[in-house]
């Protein structure tokens, strides 16, 4: 199977505190993969290391079959941080132009976008449904609606795999189930390769195909299929929780299980 | 109404102030929505140290403030990195390092009334050398910025996926940096070193109340600009007014005007939907 990610024997740290230690994992061409882990355990950090934000004091990372420090085929790999969402609400920015920021690799430095830029920018917005938003202000959409925004800007590249970290934060219940969704279409429809870090554990079941839990036993895979038990989840995060998925574990607008 | 353009030092005046009207919004517009306005603040105080420095030398003051404000520019940045969590620091050192520096210099000033006018501009003073600087900069500045427009626009909405879509960001970052120094230093002749940065930011705060794209934002606050200074320099000649002060004051009655406007459109359309809907 096609490798889009590979990390071996990973460490990293601030100051004297060792954040990850010896991690390794991979991510194939095609996986939905869920990260999970309590606050603190490393989980944005080794997006960050993967997306070369950080540099790891030890350990190997490959991004689509090239060593991380060699990489340079940045366009084809998105990314949706957990700030997304709590940008500056008053920036007068409209949907068409955050977009198509997007598209610097393809317009090149020190030039203006073309006719054929503009009509990448209206497809990434027409697959997230937002084609019809794209003049309006940025800060005028509601949280659901700029994380679509920010889903298209993403996908206006073709990217091949997507990081996104807490993607789902700060907005409301029927707005984070759209956006479950609407990932899980472009995985199974598009083969898009989906890196997710979030604590909304009844979406990421429903679903990931895999599950990686950072903890302080170090990395765990979980196989999404089984369940979570109170007994795992107690493991992962270390102390003692009750499990409460009511009403998560499956999604009705959206076949991501059936699929797969 | 055009009296005013048969004397030499208006048509200057004018020419100049059209320049600076036009490249201090360009910068603005990134000054205010990375809210790095103190900034404008701290390079102006250590222009006004240039100034100082350019008129006890005997060089040119503008000059003075161009080197005092490129040299602090790329200062912040160094300070910055021995305080990374706390960049508000680097802007008060540089800040404070300018007002001490411009203190101590002007006891050596001779002649005050030169100094004086650098606080709150002197824009019917100037001379042919600074009217060329200011054509060559200003032309340097507006370029830079229409070359680089999508490269400054993904840089101040989000940093972190600039970076990843492969724009420079620390080039652009450091282009921008000396931009701003430019500009604020040469535009102390106009609106002087106190009320410099009122200039970056007045245009920009009424064009985002009115604009409906980043674009919309660039022009509109250029346009404002350029409204403020022919207008403040059109009032200051007839009523005998300083026209740097005048120039910012129509700026905040305009953009008192339009905030006051917007909240009476706005209740009046809200008042029009609940009669509707009644």
């Amino acid at each position: 199977m096609d490798k889009l990610i590979e990390v071996r024997n990973l460490n990293f740290g601030y100051s004297d505190k060792l954040i990850l230690r010896d991690i390794s994992l991979y991510v194939n061409r095609g996986d939905f993969l869920g990260i999970i882990g309590a606050n603190g355990s490393g989980k944005s950090t080794l997006l960050k290391l993967m997306l070369r934000t950080l540099t790891p004091i030890s350990g190997h990372i490959s991004l689509l079959g090239q060593n991380i420090k060699d990489f340079k085929r940045w366009s084809k790999i998105g990314y949706i941080s957990q700030k997304a969402t709590s940008f500056n609400g008053s920036f007068p920015a409209t949907v068409e132009e955050v977009v198509q920021a997007n598209l610097f690799s393809d317009i090149g430095l020190f030039k203006y976008p073309k006719k054929i830029h503009k009509e990448m920018v209206y497809h990434a917005l027409e697959r997230v449904e937002m084609h019809n938003y794209a003049k309006r202000l940025m800060g005028n959409l509601s949280g659901g609606q700029q994380q679509r925004v920010f889903l298209a800007r993403v996908l206006v590249n073709s990217p091949e795999l997507i990081f996104l970290d807490e993607p789902t934060s700060g907005i409301d219940a029927r707005s984070e189930e759209a956006v479950y969704c609407l990932l899980a279409r472009l995985n199974h429809e598009l083969g898009l390769t989906v890196v997710m870090v979030t604590h909304d554990l009844g979406a990421i079941m429903a679903h990931s195909n895999r599950l990686i839990c950072l903890g302080e036993n170090g990395l765990l895979e979980h196989d999404p299929s089984h369940g979570l038990t109170r007994d795992v989840v107690t493991q992962i995060y270390g102390y003692d929780i009750n499990l409460h998925l009511s009403g998560s574990g499956h999604c009705k607008n959206c076949t991501r299980k059936e699929g797969k | 109404m055009l009296d005013i353009l048969q004397y030499e030092f208006m048509q200057k005046a004018f020419a100049v102030g059209l320049l600076i009207a036009a490249i201090t919004p360009c910068i603005g517009v990134v000054v205010v929505l990375k809210r790095l306005s103190m900034m404008g603040d701290a390079l102006s105080h250590t222009s006004l140290a240039g100034v100082t420095a350019g008129l006890v030398s005997g060089l040119n003051p503008i000059l003075g403030a161009v080197v005092f404000a490129v040299a602090s520019a790329l200062g912040i940045e160094q300070v910055r990195k021995a305080f990374p969590r706390y960049s508000e620091i680097a802007i008060a050192v540089i800040m404070s390092t300018g007002i001490g520096l411009a203190g101590v210099l002007s006891g050596f000033v001779k002649n005050s009334a030169s100094l004086n006018s650098f606080l709150f501009g002197s824009i019917v003073a100037i001379t042919d050398f600074e009217l060329f600087m200011v054509i060559v900069l200003s032309i340097v500045v507006i370029l830079s910025v229409i070359v680089l427009y999508k490269e400054l626009f993904y840089c101040t909405f989000d940093e972190e996926s600039a970076r990843l879509a492969g724009v420079p960001v620390k080039a652009v970052n450091f282009i921008f940096t000396l931009l701003t120094a430019i500009t604020i230093s040469i535009s102390v002749r106009t609106v002087g070193t106190l009320i410099i940065s009122s200039l970056l930011v007045l245009p920009v705060a009424s064009a985002m109340q009115l604009a409906k794209s980043y674009k919309q934002t660039v022009i509109l606050s250029v346009l404002l600009s350029v409204f403020f200074t022919f207008s403040g320099l059109y009032i200051s000649y007839y009523a005998n007014l300083k026209p740097g002060g005048t120039i910012v004051l129509i700026g905040v009655i305009a953009l008192i005007s339009i905030l006051a406007f917007k909240k009476i459109s706005s209740r009046l359309r809200m008042k029009k939907t609940y009669i509707k809907s009644a």
